[in-house]
């Protein structure tokens, strides 16, 4: 039993994050709400029991998947940048523009628009990126910064140019038919997207793992210094890895637009940007354990919906639940005494103290 | 003789199950100097840590003058009266010599702000009454090695330590500052301190030393007088086994110049010019040492050659081809090996696994890699090749690096260099840290690797290493080259002293 | 593009200058101070939120402003201390912790704010109290001067104040010096029995202590309500301004101020019939620009003394422009 709990030391400090999370949400629901059986059900249970919603966990984990792997890569590389919401928000916004104002066949308007997307958001990292490798400024100020510019660079673009006068409140014209993500599962919103958030989680997970590139991306994360040391171009993985996050964070952008709203709706910015930097540390910055961490979140989220519409507790509760579970998985201290002492009881069973 | 300080039955067992320290028990009567030696992993540094509250151990007892007590951090170890003087200084660079005394202790002046005068004076104060000479209102970083040491010292004796600790403290020194610590620390003798040092220089412990406590294993083996044990007896019980100290006597080399260094010049951060006029060169079949005290250039020099540093001025040949603006790989693919000085931070990643670590140099080659693709198993083949003929010791090659001992962490470094098949081989403090096994078996490949006919260029604090390995000795202070022996079978220690201290030098060095 | 240029050279401008670098300077000298030990508090953002929430929450229902600046201080140290025992006691990464707690402080304002207003946007349903402004009587009456100095918030001469605070703190008493030497070398700290820890909590809870002096006067001074999201990157601004000045009081004065003329000339260039969105974005997009300008000189000194860029690691930029995560010295 001893030896199992050390094996996967890891993973279970993760899971008991997440319990004491949940125990903090159920608690908060305890204290606010006027009927806290009713609030949990709609929390906790409620996201299960209707097919729509059932859908929209996986529909949610979508674009944080796409987050959630662009930040990883980056965070691999032990490059703090968060400029996913930013590339997401723009990405989506110009993709949004140029689905609107071109006329192709679906099977080129679909990959097009997504491209463009992705290069929108690979662009918006370039100077995050070189100024981290050339000058040693701090990616985690510049894309910070980058993504209210971004913000407010696809906004202006939207409401400015690509605004719908004829819909009701500030979107976009809608997306040609041509440029829509199909949904496949009538009574839900399930759209191919999510195959492609899939596909890149695998393909990202061979990329860190498989590829040489990979490999110098996870080598310099774990010693900059010894990287350079054993030859690998440094500079080069450093913008690299945070190019892939723009492009990947503009591709859920883009895929979120296409397959659920099919016109560009954010005036505020979505926060899956957020959310990927949330998974990535649920995750510990793995590709297939950030499929879960986002299935988790959006659960989560889905359940905050929920309890906002049905009961009398804010949704904002799931945001803090969602910042004390990181908060605890970061510590990676947390439950350490735990494992000291059961690390001592393995190494006198094993003789070490005669 | 009163017992000042004893240790009984420490068992100490680290975080990730290593033990440390298995039932040790020392005793260090007062007034003496008591040399504690062992390997790396001996556990001599854990007991230290102990000792001075820096860790805390499962089991034993300590006896303080006599009573029982629990250092349960440095300021009870300090408040005891035991001091510290680290091997790594402790001193914060850009605050004074005063400031830095007085640190953790500071004279205020109501209540609430530095009196800065008062620790100036007191500064002067403890100086005068040790006879350890510091100026109190320069700072740290603008001072010499030897300097610092003083401060250090005067640091502990401020804080009325009569048990003071020295970990390696001539590692940093020449053998003429070494002399005068030890004249300092009879000094300090005779004013009734008792010093405890941790040394690997076994005849500087027969120098200074008045008892030994040898340890391996996490277990001390011995504790005798030390007029009473020869150091070969003290590295024989250190390893287990017999150790060789002669020097191996080198085949003559050859005329081919496999890397050459004209007139290099490198500038620092802040300006400094560290090095200057650099020429030399080094042949097939020789090991050329570069002897030096630490902070005289040789870490920018052995970058520089590396490709990790740009120079400033001067040509780098290696194989009659200019190195010019290469990078690191580029470097590498002319058949240069790096055998960092810091094994920890250049020379491996602490938390990647042994396989990851190898392949740092060869991952984008045949076998390893198709095109974009890692091929894991050949790599993995590799490894486990590697950890056969080097005999390193390691749980799985899937293991991460910090499941090793530093030998065995320099072993993999090693093993890694040394199989890529360089022509030149540069190793800069090979084997600093490590245990006298792995020690010798570095030696032995380095002196292998000249047999075959590679150029070996060894960088070393460690003057009997470079004594016992090279095959001409060039001298490095102060970014210039001071001294050439060319023929290293004739040098003695006391003969590159002078030299490594500025003391003599010869002009326009070329080696 | 005249009544622009009157409108900029004018005393007007000036106050608004100061009166804009306020909720600029505090939480940047915040950063300064931990950055100094080596824990960089890059969760000021989250702290300033906190702070102004529970400063406008409390002095709404208890109608007292002096129980709300306590309370207010009270949130934003107690984020501080949050930061500082995940970080020092749990061995979080400090930038990730950072991270959770601003996510953290997102929440629980809008949460508390809905839970006692019922409201979720902002305050407004409630009324708050306001920190009161102030004429300094002799130099009111100093031609341009006058104008420019006198009539600030109070906390607004607090936040000079709490320059010079700084400087004392740093360089003239032994807690100052003790915090200099646990962010140079903490080793060195903790052989002389320093506790290398609580020196940095310390450092964690002043920077808790300014930073919500900033969120009480973004939300009690420079406006009179909370709203969600009302700091708008302040906090980070604030976390370059204390690099740019290299965490010393006079340096983060001085970025702090340059960010807080770009602010204010944001504000007065809406006259030009600019779109909002580009005039809305001119602070972050100077930051970044100033961010640039900063590395590429620390690089190009470099460059000129050694012809070629420093080892890694290595050089001028302090460690909150480096990336905040990098190695602490140890």
């Amino acid at each position: 039993m001893d030896r199992f709990i050390l094996k996967y030391f890891t993973l279970i400090r993760t899971v008991i994050a997440i319990l004491i999370g949940i125990v903090v949400a159920v608690a908060l629901i305890f204290l606010v709400s006027k009927d806290p059986g009713f609030s949990l059900r709609s929390f906790l249970l409620a996201p299960f029991l209707s097919r729509s919603r059932l859908s929209n966990i996986v529909e949610g984990a979508s674009p944080i998947i796409f987050c959630g792997l662009a930040i990883a890569v980056a965070f691999q590389a032990k490059q703090f940048n968060v400029g996913a919401e930013g590339s997401l928000y723009l990405g989506a916004a110009v993709g949004t523009a140029f689905a609107v104002s071109t006329s192709l066949p679906a099977y080129l308007h679909v990959p097009l628009t997504l491209l463009v997307a992705a290069a929108v958001g690979l662009a918006w990292n370039v100077l995050p990126g070189i100024l981290k490798a050339k000058w040693k400024a701090s990616e985690l100020v510049s894309s910070l910064m980058l993504n209210y510019v971004g913000y407010y660079v696809g906004l202006y673009l939207i409401n400015f140019h690509f605004r719908d006068k004829k819909a009701g409140y500030l979107v976009s014209y809608q997306l040609p038919q041509s440029a829509w993500l199909q949904q496949f599962l009538p009574g839900t919103r399930l759209h191919a997207g999510i195959f492609l958030a899939l596909l890149c989680a695998v393909l990202v997970y061979w990329y860190l793992y498989h590829s040489t590139s990979g490999y110098e991306v996870r080598m310099t994360g774990f010693n900059e210094k010894f990287a350079r040391f054993g030859g690998i171009n440094v500079v080069k993985v450093v913008v690299l890895c945070q190019l892939i996050l723009g492009l990947l964070a503009g591709m859920g952008g883009m895929t979120e637009v296409m397959g659920i709203h099919r016109r560009f709706n954010w005036q505020t910015s979505p926060g899956y940007g957020w959310d990927g930097v949330v998974v990535a540390i649920i995750g510990r910055n793995h590709p297939l354990l950030i499929i879960a961490a986002s299935l988790f979140l959006s659960y989560l989220r889905v359940g905050g919906q929920q309890l906002n519409l049905m009961s009398d507790v804010p949704y904002e509760m799931v945001i803090v639940i969602q910042s004390i579970i990181i908060l605890l998985i970061t510590a990676e201290a947390f439950l350490s005494q735990w494992r000291y002492h059961i690390t001592v009881r393995e190494a006198g069973k094993k003789g070490a103290l005669s | 003789m009163q017992t000042i300080l004893e240790a009984r039955g420490i068992v100490m067992i680290y975080e990730d199950g290593v033990v440390a320290n298995r039932g040790v028990s020392l005793a260090v009567e007062q007034q003496t100097i008591h040399a504690v030696v062992g390997e790396n992993g001996a556990g001599k540094s854990t007991l230290m840590k102990i000792l001075f509250g820096m860790r805390q151990p499962q089991e034993g007892v300590i006896l303080y003058k006599g009573r029982p007590v629990r250092i349960r951090s440095s300021h009870e170890a300090i408040r005891l009266g035991i001091g510290m003087v680290h091997q790594h200084l402790m001193l914060v660079p850009d605050l004074t010599v005063a400031e830095n005394i007085v640190l953790g202790v500071e004279p205020v002046r109501g209540r609430m702000f530095l009196d800065m005068r008062t620790a100036q004076q007191i500064t002067e104060r403890v100086s005068r009454e040790y006879g350890l000479d510091v100026p109190p209102d320069r700072k740290i970083k603008d001072l010499p090695i030897g300097v610092r040491q003083r401060v250090e010292i005067l640091k502990a004796l401020y804080r009325n330590a009569e048990l003071l600790i020295l970990d390696e403290p001539t590692a940093v020194l020449t053998p003429q500052e070494a002399e005068k610590l030890f004249v300092t620390l009879r000094e300090l003798k005779k004013h009734g301190k008792t010093i405890i040092f941790i040394s690997h220089k076994l005849n500087e412990v027969k120098q200074i030393a008045d008892r030994v406590t040898v340890m391996r294993d996490a277990r001390v083996i011995t504790t005798k007088d030390a007029a009473g044990i020869s150091e070969h007896d003290m590295a024989f019980l250190m390893v287990g086994r017999e150790i060789s100290f002669e020097r191996v006597a080198p085949p003559p080399s050859t005329d081919q110049t496999l890397l050459g260094v004209r007139d290099l010049s490198y500038r620092d951060d802040d300006g400094v010019l560290a090095l200057s006029g650099i020429s030399f060169d080094v042949h097939a079949g020789e090991i050329l040492g570069i002897a030096g005290v630490e902070g005289n250039g040789q870490t920018q020099l052995v970058r520089i050659l590396a490709g990790l540093l740009p120079a400033l001025g001067g040509a780098i040949t290696i194989r009659g081809n200019l190195t010019e603006g290469l990078s690191p790989r580029r470097v590498r693919e002319m058949e240069v090996a790096h055998i960092p000085e810091d094994r920890m931070e250049d020379g491996a990643a602490a938390e990647a696994t042994l396989q990851e670590n190898v392949i740092v140099d060869r991952y984008y080659k045949n076998p390893f890699s198709r095109g974009l693709r890692l091929l894991w198993p050949s790599i993995a083949r590799h490894t486990s090749d590697l950890v056969q003929r080097f005999t390193i010791v390691a749980k799985s090659t899937r293991a991460p690096m910090t499941s090793l001992s530093g030998g065995n962490i320099q072993k993999v470094v090693v093993a890694r260099e040394l199989s890529s098949n360089p022509e030149v081989v540069i190793a800069s403090q090979p084997t600093r840290g490590i245990d006298v096994g792995s020690e010798e078996m570095v030696h032995n490949l380095l002196t292998e690797a000249r047999d075959k006919g590679k150029a070996i260029l060894l960088v070393s604090a460690d003057l009997d290493e470079v004594l016992k390995l090279s095959t001409r000795i060039l001298v490095i202070y102060n970014g210039e080259l001071v001294a050439h022996f060319p023929d290293a079978s004739r040098v003695t220690a006391s003969d590159l002293g002078p030299y490594m201290l500025g003391v003599q030098r010869e002009e326009g060095v070329r080696g | 593009m005249n009544p622009l240029l009157k409108s900029i050279v004018s005393t007007d401008f000036g106050f608004a200058i100061l009166r804009v670098l306020t909720p600029l300077l505090l939480p940047a000298l915040g950063v300064a101070i931990s950055g100094l030990s080596g824990a960089s508090n890059i969760a000021l953002e989250g702290i300033m939120l906190v702070a102004a929430c529970v400063g406008v929450l409390v002095s709404a229902f208890a109608h007292s402003l002096w129980l709300a600046l306590l309370a207010g201080i009270a949130a934003g140290v107690a984020i501080a201390a949050l930061l500082g025992y995940f970080h020092l006691r749990l061995k979080a990464d400090i930038v990730l912790a950072a991270i959770a707690l601003n996510l953290f402080a997102t929440g629980i304002t809008i949460f508390l704010l809905f839970i006692t207003t019922g409201d979720k946007g902002s305050s407004s349903s409630i009324t708050s109290l306001v920190f009161p402004a102030v004429q300094i009587p002799l130099l009111r009456s100093i031609p341009i001067l006058g104008p420019i100095f006198s009539g600030h918030n109070v906390l607004t001469y607090v936040s000079w104040l709490s320059v010079i605070l700084y400087w004392l703190i740093t360089f003239k008493t032994p807690l100052g010096l003790r915090i200099r030497a646990v962010g140079q070398n903490p080793d060195a700290a903790q052989s002389v029995g320093i506790n290398v820890n609580r020196i940095r909590m310390y450092s964690l809870l002043l920077s808790g202590f300014f930073g919500a002096l900033g969120g009480l006067y973004l939300c009690m001074g420079y406006l009179s309500w909370f709203s969600s999201g009302v700091t708008a990157g302040r906090g980070w601004i604030a976390v370059a301004a204390a690099s740019l000045g290299n965490n010393m009081p006079l340096g983060t004065f001085l970025s702090s101020l340059l960010f807080g003329v770009v602010n204010a000339l944001a504000n007065y260039l809406a006259v030009l019939k600019v779109p909002s969105e580009f005039i809305q974005m001119i602070p972050y997009l100077a930051t970044v620009i100033a961010l640039a300008i900063y590395a590429g000189q620390a690089m190009r000194k470099r460059k000129a003394s050694s012809e070629g860029p420093g080892p890694a690691g290595a050089g001028a930029a302090p460690d909150a422009v480096r990336a905040p995560g990098a190695e602490e010295p140890s």
